[in-house]
């Protein structure tokens, strides 16, 4: 046994560190297309002080370490790239607080998605919070850590935008809150009326810091809630279609999706908006808004309401929805991965062209799959394609198909969500120098030795 | 190519302009009527081209045989009238293309077409169909194609239907039992319209169900239910088989209340109203129908199809009024539901 492996031994105890190979193998690797890499160890802490000194373990040998949630990115973000420990969160996962008046819930690092719905679902049934279309196993902080989106996106903004506050494990193994609870008993600012130092953790995948605790913004859940979806053959109008949607104010969640199977949806762009209510009437009440609000989308032929099959509304009010799992079996194998620019809403049509030209070019299944953000300031445009893991040929087409996405994304003035290394690459080359200096300075005063997820947000000098 | 069979001089001497007169979404006398069903004949242009909401009623409301909704729906298409929304009618093109995913029972001489309805897969159990399952056809290539009249697409009826029949000739059945009274519609009155032969003799369910029931008298337990029926628009195809709602109706116990949106004045479910021309027009037709069932205390909303089911059912539970199908009512009857 290494010193290292003593000593993580020492810390969390022999049951909850590994080198073994079986062990390496899995944390090697993610469900993406990225190439595996070997960790040394994996240590699967279960308090805030192993975690501290773990990192302070790894400061002293300089070796890397990677935290990580579930694992779910599918770019590649908790691949250990250049080995060291990688850091499994999963044994943080207690609820720890929900505060009904103030609406929020303090959560470990390692809660899953899926504990917290079905707590609130139980204990709190008039709160929910922003869940993501991801498996139920992903984590709420490893979420939040890559801006994610979920179902209250639409309404409140990014996944990251709802956090109430943020406890962190620096670089240096000193523990950090960040929010109203560094000051407060209360989890229920990230940043305002202080300086907002959430940024320095929150989209950085671990790069700056370990996020141990964090408060999740909770919301009203009503009652009812219902779905419908606007389908048009234009690619064009999404954007005014959207413009509409949003301007009512009522939808809490709108989705678009472009696919040309099963063959119902073939040719046509479909908006998905969801709306919810406590009675009836006030469900009502927003659905005639918005249909009013498209009225003249029908009028002129240009799209309408496509009536729903029973059958089907179960699967499109399911929270998290699995339809994009079903995506990643069509060719068989199993394989499955997009790429998802946050991009300004106009560029739907331009996005939606490519991805049917990149899927024609390359011979793949593929998917449009959009969520609108924050009252339609921007949108997520998956371009998702369908592989099969045991066919190199196949996966080498959607590899060279996501990497067109990567320079076209640029093009069209979106940003890289998640982004791989190296998108992360090419976002630093072409972002504004001194934000990239700033970045840098930031990264190299939390983290002087180069310890925390590195490869990620790397500034070569 | 089929064409349709249509006699225009069957319009100029007509006595009454019913199919224009009676309808109830445009408000026209009968010199107006008849006025605008020949400038429709004769290829000009017509405001009926907008008035028209495509609820088939104008095929029943005529009674000299001609098909005064199809001939709307020719023109229509011919001088490139949309009634839908260009993506909602591609949408529903491609989810009738045949892939291939049909699925035959074993069917005998007569078999049971549940078009392409699957929710026929839970009701044709039990005693009523004790004698036929499972001779049974499910799938696009068994598919009617009707609904593309609510579109004015009969260029795709008329292509795919004749290969729909050749499929039904490769089973060599005789006799189809259709479950949705669409295809009913489809097999007995769209397809000798446009001299498209059949291979077999089309079986509208009420019929199957009323001689089953028969059969099965021993076993009814009257329901003495009030109930509304929802009349769909396919109906308005084999008007000579409406009677028989009301025939089962009394063999089953069940009081049909006497309410206004019924016969020949049932109104739609509203489903292809939402589709087509958006939120006014499909609530209040359904506003009206739910509140005239409500009225006349209906105990149940009674279906025929399973599509006006879909669009309806809901909203009437959420009025006290409990969906049914009709098959599952009369399921009800001899005590299996």
């Amino acid at each position: 046994m290494t010193d290292i492996m003593h000593s993580l031994a020492d810390i969390v105890g022999e049951d909850y560190v590994s080198s073994q190979p079986e062990e390496i193998y899995f944390y090697a690797r993610d469900p993406g297309l990225m190439p595996p890499h070997e960790p040394d160890y994996v240590v699967v802490p279960s308090t805030v002080e192993e975690i501290q000194e773990i990192v302070r373990l790894a400061n002293r040998e300089k070796t890397p370490v990677v935290p990580m949630g579930a694992g779910l990115a599918l770019t590649g973000l908790i691949i250990p790239l250049k080995g060291g420990i990688v850091i499994d969160m999963k044994r943080m996962n207690r609820i720890l607080e929900v505060n009904e008046g103030a609406r929020y819930a303090i959560v470990e690092g390692g809660t899953s998605q899926g504990q917290l719905s079905a707590y609130l679902e139980k204990n709190y049934p008039r709160l929910r919070h922003s869940i993501p279309d991801a498996p139920p196993t992903a984590t709420i902080a490893a979420n939040v850590t890559i801006h994610g989106q979920g179902r209250l996106t639409q309404q409140r903004g990014f996944n990251s935008d709802m956090v109430g506050g943020l406890e962190v494990v620096l670089p240096s193994g000193e523990v950090c809150k960040i929010g109203s609870c560094a000051l407060s008993f209360g989890w229920f600012s990230k940043g305002p009326p202080l300086p907002d130092l959430s940024g320095l953790f929150l989209g950085w995948f671990g790069a700056t810091g370990i996020i141990t605790k964090l408060a999740v913004k909770l919301y009203p859940r009503k009652k009812f809630r219902d779905v419908e979806i606007f389908v048009t053959d234009r690619g064009e109008l999404v954007p005014d279609i959207v413009y509409e949607i949003t301007h009512t104010e009522m939808a809490e969640d709108v989705l678009i999706f472009t696919q040309p199977m099963p063959l119902m949806f073939r040719d046509n762009h479909h908006v998905s908006f969801y709306i919810t209510g406590d009675t009836d009437e006030e469900l009502e009440f927003k659905r005639k808004l918005i249909w009013k609000a498209l009225d003249r989308f029908i009028k002129a032929k240009d799209g309408g309401f496509m009536g729903i099959p029973p059958a089907m509304k179960p699967t499109l009010l399911e929270m998290p929805q699995r339809s994009a799992s079903r995506l990643a079996d069509v060719k068989r194998g199993g394989g499955f991965e997009y790429s998802g620019p946050i991009i300004m809403v106009e560029k739907y049509p331009e996005c939606s062209e490519k991805l049917k030209e990149l899927a024609s070019q390359y011979g793949l299944a593929y998917s449009g799959m959009v969520r609108v953000i924050d009252g339609g300031h921007s949108m997520m445009f998956a371009f998702a394609f369908a592989f099969n893991r045991s066919d190199p040929d196949m996966m080498e087409n959607t590899r060279k198909a996501l990497k067109e996405v990567s320079d076209f994304v640029l093009k069209v003035g979106g940003v890289y969500w998640k982004p791989t290394v190296e998108e992360q690459r090419m976002a630093l080359e072409n972002m504004d120098p001194n934000t990239r200096k700033l970045m840098k300075m930031i990264k190299e005063n939390l983290d002087p030795n180069g310890i925390m997820n590195p490869g990620n947000w790397e500034f070569i000098s | 190519m089929y064409e349709l069979k249509f006699d225009g001089s069957l319009c100029q001497t007509c006595p009454t302009a019913d199919c224009l007169v009676k309808c109830q979404y445009m408000d026209l006398e009968k010199d107006e009527a008849k006025k605008q069903m020949v400038n429709i004949w004769e290829g000009k242009d017509s405001f009926v081209f907008e008035g028209c909401v495509t609820c088939y009623a104008c095929e029943e409301y005529c009674r000299r045989g001609n098909h005064p909704f199809y001939l709307i729906t020719e023109k229509r298409e011919e001088k490139g009238l949309l009634t839908a929304p260009r993506a909602i009618t591609k949408q529903w093109i491609n989810i009738g293309e045949p892939q291939g995913k049909f699925k035959v029972g074993k069917p005998g001489e007569r078999v049971l077409s549940f078009g392409f309805m699957p929710e026929f897969f839970k009701m044709a159990k039990g005693r009523l169909f004790q004698k036929a399952m499972p001779s049974f056809i499910f799938g696009q290539e068994f598919f009617c194609n009707v609904v593309y009249i609510h579109f004015a697409n009969t260029s795709i009826i008329k292509k795919r239907l004749p290969m729909i029949m050749e499929n039904f000739r490769k089973l060599g059945v005789k006799e189809v039992v259709c479950l949705h009274d669409e295809c009913y519609g489809s097999f007995a009155h769209l397809a000798p319209a446009y001299g498209i032969e059949v291979p077999f003799k089309p079986i509208h369910y009420f019929e199957f169900l009323y001689e089953r029931l028969k059969e099965l008298r021993n076993d009814i337990k009257p329901l003495n239910f009030k109930v509304a029926y929802q009349r769909p628009c396919s109906s308005r195809l084999s008007p000579d088989k409406h009677r028989l709602v009301r025939d089962i109706m009394d063999l089953i116990g069940v009081r049909l209340v006497e309410r206004e949106y019924q016969d020949e004045n049932a109104l739609c479910c509203g489903g292809i109203y939402a589709m087509c021309f958006g939120y006014d027009l499909a609530n209040d037709v359904q506003r009206r129908n739910m509140d005239d069932m409500a009225k006349h205390g209906a105990e149940y909303c009674v279906f025929n199809c399973p599509a006006c089911q879909g669009t309806l059912g809901e909203k009437v539970a959420k009025m006290g009024i409990k969906p049914i199908h009709m098959i599952e009512l009369c399921r009800m009857a001899i005590g299996e539901a």
